[in-house]
C-alpha cells in the first residue's frame, strides 16, 4: 500500500499543527464559530445530534493492521470503545472532545493517516473496489489512479472553495462494486481495441435529494489524461455549477440543466484548451505510484483445501459463512475474505475497538497485512490462503465477527440516522436492526439469495437507499418517523435509481412491508436463479404495489 | 447542512414560521459544551448542566436566549436553541423525537449518551425505542 513520503508527511504534520493552534484559538475565544466551521469541516471535525464527530480518510478503503490498531487505540483512549465505518468507506468516531482532537489527529498522522477534505466543499476522500488488485474479475487495480487524484486533489487550489462536495470512485473491474454511477465522475478502467488500459469516464451521478446515474462522457480516457481531464470536468463545474442554491449545487445538477452534450462539449473543449501537456500523467509516475500496491508475494496453491472441505462438511455455520463470506482470489488456492459488520440484530457498520484489534491481528497472521473497507460498510480481509480459512473463521466467531451474511438480505447498509446525526428525520439503525433479525442469515436468507437493502434517516441518502434493491427513506411527518419504500435501485454496472413504490410506511408496518415485498418476489420468481433485482427489472412494481396496498392489511396508507 | 432541519431546530417562539409570537409554549434552552460537544442543558441560575432534570422550562424563552448568546460569545457553549417540552407523569420531556434522544443518547446504544449517566429525561426514559407504540 501507499507510504508516505517526505513531502506528505511533512504536509499531514503541518495541517496538524494548524489545526491545534486553530483549536487552540477557538477554545480562547479568539476564533468565533463561525470563523472556525470552516477549519474544523476541512479537519473532518463535525458536530452532530449528541457531540463531535470526527470522519477519518481511509484513502480507497484501505488500511494496514498497524492502521486499524491505531483506530482502535484512539477509539479507548478519546472515543467510547467503538467507531462507525461508512459508506464512504470511512470511519466515524462519535464523541470525541474538541479539545482532543488535535492529539487524536497527531496519532493518526503517526499511521500515514487523516481526516483532511472528509467534508466541506473539495474532492473528498476517492473511494474504490474493495477487492482492488485481488478480484478475478480485475482489469487493473484502480487504487493507483485514486491515489494519483487524492494526492493531486489535497488542498488543491483552485477545487478547495467548489459549488458544493465532489466525489470520485474507481473501478478496475467490469463489476461495479465501487457505486462508481452514483458519483460526481465515476472512472471504470477499460481496454481500448488496441489494448491500452485507460478509463471510461461518467460524470453526474450523486444520490440526495435529486437522485442520478452519472453519464458517460468519454469511452475511453488514456491513463495519460486522467487528471487533464479531471480539472477540465472540475473547471468547468467550478465556473458553472450553481451556487446561489445549495440543493442544485452538485454536478449532477449542471449536467440536467444543461445537458449532457453541452456539458461533454464544455469538458472537451477545457481538455483541448489546455492540450492536456501541464497536467499528462508520466509513464514512470503511475508505475512508481502502482509499485506501492504491488501484490504480496502469493505463490499459487491448490485450488481446494482439503482441510475447509472437511470443516464444511461438518460444520454447516462453516459452511454458510464459507458460501456468502468468502470469493475467488485471483491466485489460485486464495480467497478474500468478507467480515460481516452486520451482526443480526446489530448497529450495521459499528466495529468495536477489541474487534478492530482483532481484525488487526487476522490482517498480519493471515492477510500480508493488508485490509479492506467496503462501501457496504463491511471490512474485508483480501490475502486468505484457501488453508487458513478455518483458522480465520474460528478467531472471527470469537470476537462475534463471522455473520455468514455477506450479499444477503440482512447486509443491510444504514446511515447512523436520527440516533446520532443532526440532520436526520427519521432512526435508520433500528429498521436495519429489525429487518436482519426478521430474515437472519439462515435457511430463508439463503433462500431469498443476493438482495440489498440500503437505509438512509433523510433525504441526503448517506444510506445509498435510492440504489438499494430495496430502499427504505426515513421521513418525519406530523411528529412521526415514517418510512418510504424504493424498489429497483442498483448501484452497480447496470445502476438505476428505485422507483417510490407508494404511500409511506410508520415504523411499526415497514418491516411487515418489505417482507411482503420480498414474500412476492419469491411466489412470483422464475426459480432461485432469478434474483430480486431481476424479477423487479422483468415484473415492475405493480405486482409489489398490489401485495402491499390491496392485500396488505398492515399498511397504513 | 440541510437548511430546513435548522429551520425546524433553531425554531423559537419569536422566530415561529407564521411570525406571530406564541409564548405560551413550555420551553428549555440546550446547546453543545464547545470544549466537548456535550449536550448541555440551561438551568434556572442560567449556567449549564448535562442533566435534563436541570433544565430551566420557561414560557418565554428570550431571556434563556439571550443569556445563551453571551455564553457563545464567552466560548462557553455552541449553537444554543430552545425546545419545546411538555409535562408527562410530572416530569417535563421534549415534544420531538429529535430533541428525545439528543437528551437520552443515541436509541440503539443504551450504554452511552445521557441515559447511561442517569441525566435523561424521566419521562424519556423509554421513549427512543425501536419497540412499536411506547408513548414519549
Amino acid at each position: 500500500m501507499y507510504r508516505y513520503d517526505e513531502f506528505d508527511a511533512a504536509f499531514v504534520a503541518a495541517r496538524v499543527d494548524q489545526f491545534r493552534d486553530q483549536v487552540d484559538r477557538r477554545l480562547a475565544g479568539e476564533l468565533t464559530e463561525d470563523q472556525f466551521r470552516p477549519h474544523r469541516l476541512m479537519n473532518g471535525l463535525y458536530l452532530q445530534l449528541h457531540s463531535y464527530m470526527l470522519r477519518i480518510a481511509v484513502p480507497y478503503g484501505t488500511l494496514s493492521a498497524r492502521q486499524m490498531r491505531k483506530l482502535a487505540d484512539i477509539a479507548r483512549k478519546y472515543d467510547r470503545g467503538y467507531g462507525h465505518f461508512t459508506t464512504r468507506q470511512n470511519l466515524q468516531f462519535n464523541w470525541p472532545a474538541l479539545k482532543d482532537v488535535p492529539d487524536i489527529l497527531a496519532e493518526l498522522a503517526s499511521v500515514e493517516m487523516h481526516a483532511i477534505q472528509t467534508s466541506g466543499n473539495c474532492i473528498r476522500n476517492v473511494t474504490a473496489d474493495h477487492y482492488a488488485g485481488v478480484a478475478a474479475d480485475e482489469l487493473a487495480d484502480p487504487r493507483p489512479f485514486a491515489e494519483i487524484l487524492r494526492q493531486w486533489s489535497s488542498l488543491h487550489p483552485e477545487f478547495s472553495f467548489l459549488p458544493r462536495k465532489f466525489k470520485i470512485a474507481v473501478n478496475g473491474a467490469p463489476n461495479d462494486r465501487a457505486v462508481i454511477q452514483a458519483h460526481d465522475i465515476g472512472l471504470q478502467i477499460v481496454r481500448n481495441e488496441q489494448g491500452e488500459l485507460g478509463f471510461a469516464v461518467y460524470v453526474g451521478g450523486g444520490l440526495g435529494r435529486t437522485p442520478f446515474v452519472g453519464r458517460k462522457v468519454r469511452d475511453f480516457l488514456p491513463q495519460r489524461d486522467l487528471l487533464a481531464y479531471a480539472e477540465a470536468i472540475l473547471r468547468v463545474y467550478n465556473l458553472e455549477g450553481r451556487r446561489d442554491n445549495k440543493y442544485k449545487a452538485r454536478i449532477k445538477i449542471l449536467l440536467h440543466e444543461k445537458g449532457l452534450e453541452a456539458l461533454r462539449d464544455a469538458v472537451e473543449a477545457e481538455f483541448s484548451a489546455r492540450g492536456g501537456a501541464s497536467l499528462e500523467l508520466p509513464a514512470e509516475e503511475v508505475a512508481r505510484i502502482a509499485a506501492y500496491f504491488a501484490p504480496p508475494p502469493l505463490a499459487p496453491r491448490p485450488a481446494t483445501s482439503e482441510r475447509v472441505e472437511r470443516r464444511r462438511g461438518k460444520d454447516a455455520q462453516f459452511a454458510k459463512f464459507c458460501e456468502s463470506n468468502v470469493v475467488p482470489h485471483k491466485v489460485p488456492g486464495y480467497a478474500i475474505v468478507t467480515v460481516s459488520l452486520k451482526p443480526i440484530g446489530g448497529v450495521p457498520g459499528d466495529a468495536s475497538a477489541d474487534q478492530m484489534d482483532a481484525v488487526a491481528d487476522l490482517a498480519e497472521d493471515y492477510s500480508h497485512d493488508e485490509l479492506r473497507v467496503s462501501h457496504e460498510q463491511n471490512l474485508i480481509l483480501p490475502n486468505v490462503a484457501l488453508d487458513d480459512l478455518t483458522a480465520v473463521y474460528d478467531r472471527l466467531a470469537s470476537v462475534g465477527l463471522a455473520t455468514p451474511n455477506a450479499g444477503l438480505i440482512s447486509d443491510i447498509i444504514a446511515c447512523p440516522g436520527l440516533d446520532y446525526c443532526a440532520l436526520a428525520t427519521a432512526r435508520s439503525i433500528p429498521i436495519a436492526q429489525r429487518l436482519s433479525e426478521r430474515f437472519g442469515d439462515g435457511a430463508r436468507a439463503r433462500a431469498i439469495g443476493p438482495l440489498k437493502i440500503k437505509i438512509s434517516g433523510c433525504i441526503n441518502a448517506c444510506g445509498h437507499h435510492h440504489v438499494g434493491h430495496i430502499g427504505i427513506l426515513g421521513l418525519e411527518r406530523a411528529g412521526e418517523e415514517t418510512y418510504q419504500i424504493t424498489l429497483g435501485g442498483s448501484g452497480d454496472e447496470t445502476a438505476s435509481i428505485g422507483q417510490i413504490i407508494g404511500p409511506g410506511f410508520s415504523s411499526e408496518t415497514v418491516v411487515g412491508a418489505v417482507e411482503t415485498i420480498v414474500d412476492t418476489y419469491m411466489a412470483r420468481r422464475n426459480g432461485p436463479e432469478e434474483t430480486f433485482l431481476d424479477a423487479y427489472r422483468r415484473l415492475g412494481p405493480a405486482p409489489f404495489k398490489e401485495a402491499l396496498y390491496l392485500r396488505n392489511a398492515g399498511a397504513d396508507i | 447542512m440541510n437548511c430546513d432541519a435548522l429551520r425546524w431546530r433553531r425554531r423559537t417562539p419569536t422566530e415561529a414560521p407564521s411570525g406571530e409570537r406564541d409564548i405560551r409554549l413550555t420551553q428549555i434552552v440546550t446547546a453543545n459544551r464547545l470544549v466537548d460537544g456535550i449536550v448541555v442543558f440551561q438551568d434556572a441560575s442560567g449556567g449549564w448542566s448535562e442533566d435534563f432534570a436541570r433544565a430551566a422550562a420557561h414560557e418565554d424563552v428570550r431571556d434563556g436566549l439571550a443569556r445563551a448568546s453571551r455564553d457563545v460569545a464567552a466560548s462557553l457553549i455552541v449553537d444554543p436553541y430552545a425546545i419545546e417540552v411538555e409535562l408527562r407523569n410530572g416530569h417535563y420531556a421534549p415534544k420531538a423525537l429529535r430533541e428525545a434522544i439528543r437528551a437520552t443518547g443515541p436509541s440503539v446504544r443504551r450504554d452511552l449518551g445521557k441515559q447511561a449517566e442517569g441525566f435523561a429525561p424521566i419521562a424519556a426514559a423509554h421513549a427512543p425505542t425501536e419497540k412499536p407504540h411506547v408513548s414519549l
